[in-house]
């Protein structure tokens, strides 16, 4: 059974949701860093890889799975706070141009670390893999992790969202991210909301990496790097000052590539990257703002 | 009022230039490579600087030129008869046409800057974080493209039969050639006046300055020198398309900034330095014997330290080993 047009096949409306779902949850795990902090995470993929590589080493060693994800969970919050106690706090008031050179400087560096300890022929994470198996849904058959993914992106965008409208951290963070000086002369502290940012955004990471290495078990220091330069530009398309709109263009762009990935011949499909990139070009001379905002913010700090 | 050109910021960059040659000749054949392969470095930071530098704005494009200069350079310089063997889906123009090696890098020069222009005249609009975004998609485009469009290349094969002409004195005078060009554009009154806009763009306006204009020129002319170190490098090297990406943006960009990326010597002796460090680092990869040590370092440490190295920089002297100024001498002499 398939959609008619384009010869897409259910499996593959689920893996692009999916995909969308886990580029939706790296989006706000960029943007709302960049809410506070005004400093696009260029290393953000790497702490999905250092997650990965924790899943990987534990299922070597054979530890249960829920062990096995709480280590992931631990390695990738202690670097997403460490990155930010030894990059960002220095780097706090400079132009966002050289903190976007630094953080890819931190990318690098930490890529060369995983080379440097792990080796570049990668480590296989197997704990997850019975999620690979399918289910059988009114006789079409979907990968399991397909489904969870959904669920478990859809659930924690909501969750984000309850904390955002709903407590008194959100609020400061929402407050920060809107004007970062008046929030502080209002009384919100600046190392409170963003040590609580940080951390949110390392959390979205463990999740991602739980979720990226049932589909991709092998484990490489690239690991997650393309996702991270793709869900970047999709940040960029949304819009960057919202963690709505910056969520929206994180899954826009997951959801359109996998499905033209997946839909497209090979022939095609190989120019896909050369057109999400145009169209981000395109999206930053149209609309600098992103195409799911309304009205002009400031997209930069003066 | 006309200031007094100050030779010695021509003077010194270039003369570290050729120092680094002549050790290089004075190296052992296999250590050779090395040499060659940083002034070729060079050639691509100086170009880096030519727009970084004097505009302020970042860039992660430029290895998209040297890429393209580096394509159209090596296509046109395989000898006829072995170009359907290694690009069997070539375009029936570049098939049939086959240059010499200078000509093929004043080509490569061209569309390095032909194609900075293009992109430009859309790209130099955005400045900030938009403009680092921006000329990264550039790169990623370019790379794609490349990458699998083989009526223009090898696509995923390497370029292999490119006549080896760059040597050391070639890639020396090609490192000269852009150290004097930078030179030349940054006393001009392009130059200075991008400089203007770098420092303050709203009284560089307001004087009349077109701050799009006098970015687009640089771009232009930083996209050809990009070219031309590409087509340097395609003579050098038997080049891909991964060799022109990431990893050659990353350790490029580190030199720059390394050094101190607003002044031509800070590009220098950034590239300089730091090709120093990754050179030594990538020979001790292989095991090397100082003073009767034995250094062996695992594989991938260079990468560690350069990052560290340019980590280290940004957050405590992001003006760089230089602190971004032209080569002065020490204030003794020049009582």
């Amino acid at each position: 059974m398939t959609v008619a047009i384009l010869n897409i096949d259910w499996q593959t409306l689920a893996d692009a949701l999916a995909l969308g779902g886990i580029y939706a949850l790296m989006a706000v795990g960029i943007g709302l860093v960049f809410g506070v902090l005004r400093l696009v995470n260029f290393a953000y993929g790497q702490l999905v890889m250092a997650g990965a590589y924790a899943l990987a080493f534990g299922s070597e060693w054979n530890l249960p799975t829920w062990v096995s994800i709480l280590f992931c969970f631990a390695v990738v919050l202690v670097l997403s706070v460490g990155m930010d106690r030894l990059v960002f706090r220095p780097l706090r008031g400079q132009s966002p141009a050289v903190m976007l050179v630094a953080t890819f400087a931190v990318a690098y560096l930490m890529q060369a670390v995983a080379l440097l300890w792990f080796g570049s022929l990668g480590t296989i994470a197997t704990s997850l893999a019975p999620l690979n198996r399918p289910w059988d849904i009114g006789g079409v058959e979907i990968r399991k992790i397909a489904i969870v993914t959904v669920l478990v992106a859809a659930t924690c965008l909501l969750l984000l969202r309850l904390l955002l409208d709903r407590t008194s951290v959100g609020l400061h963070m929402r407050a920060a991210s809107m004007d970062f000086v008046t929030a502080r002369m209002l009384g919100v502290r600046a190392n409170r909301v963003i040590g609580g940012a940080v951390l949110i955004s390392g959390l979205l990471a463990a999740i991602v990496a739980v979720m990226m290495t049932v589909q991709t078990p092998l484990v490489t220091p690239d690991f997650a790097l393309r996702d991270t330069i793709i869900v970047l530009a999709g940040v960029v398309l949304g819009g960057m000052n919202r963690p709505l709109s910056a969520t929206l263009g994180g899954f826009t762009i997951g959801f359109a590539s996998g499905l033209l990935g997946g839909a497209l011949p090979t022939d095609q499909s190989q120019y896909l990257d050369s057109f999400l990139f145009v169209a981000v070009i395109l999206v930053l001379l149209v609309r600098p703002d992103g195409i799911f905002t309304r009205g002009r913010g400031n997209v930069e700090r003066a | 009022m006309k200031r007094p050109t100050n030779w010695l910021e021509l003077a010194a960059p270039a003369t570290l230039v050729l120092i680094a040659a002549l050790l290089g000749l004075s190296a052992s054949q296999s250590n050779q490579t090395y040499f060659i392969d940083t002034l070729v470095k060079v050639t691509i930071v100086v170009a880096l600087y030519v727009f970084i530098g004097n505009s302020g704005v970042l860039s992660f494009g430029h290895i998209s030129f040297v890429a393209l200069g580096a394509w159209a350079a090596g296509v046109l310089s395989v000898p006829r008869g072995e170009k359907p063997a290694i690009m069997p889906n070539l375009a029936h123009f570049l098939r049939v046409t086959t240059v010499s090696s200078p000509t093929s890098l004043v080509i490569a020069a061209a569309v390095g800057g032909v194609f900075a222009l293009v992109a430009g005249l859309a790209l130099m609009r955005l400045s900030g974080l938009a403009a680092g975004i921006a000329t990264f998609a550039l790169l990623e485009i370019v790379h794609n493209m490349l990458r699998y469009y083989e009526k223009i290349g090898p696509g995923l094969n390497t370029f292999s039969s490119v006549p080896q002409t760059t040597g050391m004195w070639q890639a020396a005078i090609g490192a000269l050639i852009a150290v004097v060009v930078a030179f030349a554009y940054q006393r001009s009154r392009y130059g200075r006046t991008l400089r203007a806009t770098r420092e303050d763009p709203y009284a560089a306006s307001a004087t009349g300055i077109s701050i799009y204009m006098q970015r687009l020129i640089a771009f232009t002319l930083s996209g050809a020198l990009a070219g031309f170190a590409g087509g340097l490098y395609v003579h050098f090297l038997p080049l891909n398309t991964e060799v022109v990406y990431l990893d050659l943006t990353f350790i490029t960009l580190a030199m720059l900034v390394v050094g101190g990326a607003t002044s031509l010597w800070g590009a220098v002796v950034g590239a300089l330095s730091v090709a120093a460090l990754d050179s030594f680092l990538a020979a001790a990869e292989n095991g090397v014997t100082i003073f009767g040590w034995t250094i062996n370092l695992p594989a991938g440490t260079r990468l560690v330290v350069v990052g560290v190295l340019m980590a280290a920089v940004l957050i405590l002297r992001p003006t760089g080993i230089t602190g971004g100024r032209e080569f002065r001498l020490p204030g003794w002499w020049r009582r």
